[in-house]
């Protein structure tokens, strides 16, 4: 062990001491930041990559397609330095920098899980979808309703003040519909739907008895000005990082938050490796990092530590801080950390074209789609036999360009400059079950460059899973061809869990500390503490997008922490 | 409209070794020998500009040359394409030019602007039949990917983005519904 940890003297500990330490600074943990530095504590946040300044640091983002040597298109390169990376759509020639070298950080697949990541100052916020959908009772009863995983400590009366609490902030547009099972949000303007949509809405809208309905997508792309960001300039290039502000991220909104009030140190190229255990205090007294720039491991300390390092890197952190008192990771008496892995299952809709509006157009890229919010298993009428859960759609309608693919000569080119027909497509987001054995775990024969563990992912989609998808696939073409849609046709590209981006469970919250990680303040059941509210803390998926529920639960949690504080309960 | 980019996708990710096969049977009787190295030489690129202008060529806007497109082939193949689709594209820039000799008795540069269009119209329909006909995993005609890329490259570029098509940097709106009349040029970017 390198000397610096072993010969603590009392003046550097109080140099690396602060009230409190978030680790990862992406969309959780930007927010722990904000809410504990606001709150007067004296904050250290911890990130594993590189600095990314807002705006300074979105380089090539205002170029045009000609300007880029592949006019924005993925090498080869980028192929085998980062395979998976590489096949997500926001990868593009001028986002790639804000994912990571698969080569460079290894995991392994005991079954196909695409892990995609962004290791720098903001995380995923930058590359994120952006999609904002408040969850209800039926998403926050399910567990209890069913049986499946465990029941969530809290309800939607718990969370909903927080969301009205992080949403202004947040900038979200969109459209207050009264939906039971989609709960409205302190919204922005909406967007514009286009012609094709409207009438694809009021076709579905009037088409179903079941009362499902299409609405235009919650998004927190900034139609107004939100503080000084924004307002969205309609590029379609968010996943770059937006100079305009036009999006919420870390490096947007939170991190500049909790750096105005003084009380942030930011401290990139620092990856944690355990979170130190007092077994007399019974806390959690600081963490350990490597910093990635000179390899040497450091201590600091805090009273409260906020673990945001993202699902799979939140869990390995407690899997990989064993002491005597919790020899199988901290707080992992339940031997639920790590289980439990979820993602969405997506990848599966239908398409079609319309004969209307061909003297209609369109002005602008919009960021956004359509929402179709669910509509399977919210109350009696609607509960199916298959499956248990349900899903949504997101999708949306557009007129492209004309694709003819016979043709050589000025004729050919000339009919090439006209736009095509009106199409549109609709994808399925699912929810997928807690099940014990999709899990993550350590592989201590293979270690990192950091002298880390590598990360074992076991994670499949099952019997549940796979019967919805067949009504995730043939709703929509049901849906489409209601609308009036021609040529209607359907899809399933089945990707491998991960894909969707929505990784969550691994130290989930519950009400027994048998048989969960965290209470229903996302406080750890065993080290009272520490607290988690990255997508690890989920005890189910729901089908929404689940950025901003992450969010609001940090919010809740730090508001918790800091009374708890001051109270003198931690 | 995604399934198909996505199939087509596939399609060039497979290759195969029909296309070596009769490459190899038929022979190099060129004067220039075209896509010998994946250094492209100057007489690579203008022979790939006179192809992608031939496609696509000025009109009342700008032609493919204009655009440089030959060279943006180039780049692509270079940096972005696989290596079994590689070997198909540089074996497909010799043949090119061999079954125009065959046909007009000249090579591709030697022939005039009309004997080229002819000849391409040709060769566009044969690879369009065989891009029909052929087996998911047979790799893509080359002619297939050179107009591919001759689209792709011209409708990116500057004048193909804001002169043959519409193009606006920072739209600062969305409108869902607005007018269209026939001949309004679509939008370069989505």
């Amino acid at each position: 062990m390198p000397g610096d940890t072993l010969n603590v003297n009392n003046k550097a500990v109080a140099q690396n001491t602060y009230d409190a330490i978030v680790v990862g600074s992406g969309i959780s943990g930007g927010w722990a930041a904000k809410e504990l530095c606001e709150q007067g504590l004296k904050t250290l946040v911890l990130e594993r990559g590189r600095m990314v300044e807002h705006i300074k640091d979105y380089t090539d983002t205002t170029k045009d397609p000609w300007e880029l040597t592949h006019h924005g298109g993925r090498t080869t390169q980028n192929k085998t330095d980062s395979p998976i990376q590489s096949k997500c759509y926001a990868y593009n020639e001028v986002s790639s920098k804000f994912f990571v070298n698969d080569k460079e950080h290894p995991y392994n697949q005991t079954k196909p899980f695409d892990w995609v990541r962004g290791y720098h100052v903001g995380g995923r916020s930058i590359m994120w979808g952006r999609q904002c959908y408040r969850w209800s009772d039926v998403d926050f009863g399910a567990n209890a309703k069913d049986g499946h995983g465990v029941d969530w400590p809290i309800r939607y009366k718990d969370i909903a003040p927080w969301y009205d609490y992080v949403e202004p902030f947040v900038g979200i547009s969109g459209s207050v519909e009264g939906l039971p099972q989609l709960p409205d949000g302190k919204f922005l303007p909406p967007m514009e739907m286009n012609c094709l949509e409207k009438q694809v809405a009021e076709r579905i809208n009037k088409g179903f008895a079941d009362g499902r309905r299409m609405i235009i997508g919650r998004t927190a792309n900034h139609t107004v000005k939100v503080g000084d960001r924004g307002p969205c300039q309609f590029r379609n290039k968010c996943h770059e990082g937006c100079p305009f502000g036009g999006y919420f991220s870390s490096n947007a909104a939170t991190l500049p938050a909790a750096a105005r009030t003084g009380n942030m140190t930011l401290r990139p190229f620092s990856i944690v490796q355990e979170v130190i255990y007092d077994k007399d205090t019974k806390k959690a007294k600081g963490v350990r990092i490597v910093d990635t720039e000179t390899m040497k491991t450091e201590e600091f300390y805090a009273k409260i530590i906020f673990l945001n390092a993202s699902t799979i890197a939140t869990a390995s952190i407690l899997l990989n801080s064993v002491s005597d008192a919790f020899p199988n990771g901290l707080g992992n008496s339940s031997e639920q950390v790590g289980h439990n892995l979820m993602d969405h299952h997506y990848g599966v809709g239908a398409y079609g074209e319309s004969e209307d509006f061909a003297d209609q157009y369109f002005y602008g890229r919009r960021a956004n789609g359509i929402y179709i919010p669910r509509f399977r298993n919210i109350n009696e009428q609607t509960t199916q036999k298959d499956y248990v859960r349900g899903f949504g759609y997101q999708g949306g309608g557009g007129r492209g360009r004309i694709d003819i693919q016979e043709g050589i000569g000025g004729d050919y080119k000339e009919s090439l400059t006209e736009p095509g027909k009106w199409t549109m497509g609709i994808g399925s987001w699912g929810e997928h079950l807690p099940y014990y054995e999709n899990k993550m775990t350590l592989n201590k024969d293979k270690k990192d460059k950091w002298g880390l563990p590598t990360i074992d992912i076991d994670c499949e989609f099952k019997e549940n899973e796979k019967a919805m998808r067949k009504d995730m696939m043939e709703s929509a073409k049901e849906m489409l061809e209601k609308a009036g849609l021609k040529n209607v046709g359907t899809y399933d590209s089945a990707p491998a869990p991960g894909f969707c981006i929505h990784e969550m469970g691994t130290a989930r919250m519950g009400k027994d500390p048998k048989t969960s990680v965290l209470n229903g303040n996302n406080q750890m059941h065993e080290v009272n503490n520490v607290f988690i509210t990255d997508g690890a803390c989920m005890a189910s998926s729901a089908c929404q997008n689940p950025s901003v529920t992450y969010m609001a639960l940090t919010a809740r949690a730090c508001d918790f922490a800091v009374k708890e504080l001051k109270k003198g309960n931690i | 409209m995604n399934r198909r980019d996505a199939l087509s996708r596939v399609a060039l990710l497979f290759g195969g070794s029909i296309i070596g096969a009769e490459a190899f049977l038929s022979g190099c009787k060129t004067a220039t020998k075209y896509g010998a190295s994946m250094n492209f030489t100057p007489d690579d690129i203008a022979y790939l500009n006179e192809i992608a202008e031939t496609i696509l060529p000025a009109t009342n806007t700008p032609g493919a040359k204009e655009a440089k497109v030959g060279e943006f082939m180039t780049v692509m193949v270079k940096d972005c394409y696989e290596e079994k689709d590689q070997k198909i594209f540089m074996e497909g820039m010799g043949k090119l030019d061999e079954a125009c000799q065959k046909k007009n008795s000249k090579s591709f540069m030697e022939s005039s602007p009309a004997e080229r269009h002819d000849f391409l119209v040709a060769l566009d329909k044969e690879a369009k039949d065989y891009q029909k006909s052929k087996k998911a995993e047979d790799p893509s005609h080359y002619f297939t990917m050179m107009k591919q890329l001759t689209l792709t490259g011209y409708f990116t570029s500057e004048p193909g983005a804001t002169k043959a098509l519409r193009y606006v940097a920072v739209p600062g709106r969305y409108e869902g519904c607005i007018p269209y009349k026939k001949g309004d040029k679509a939008w370069a970017t989505s």
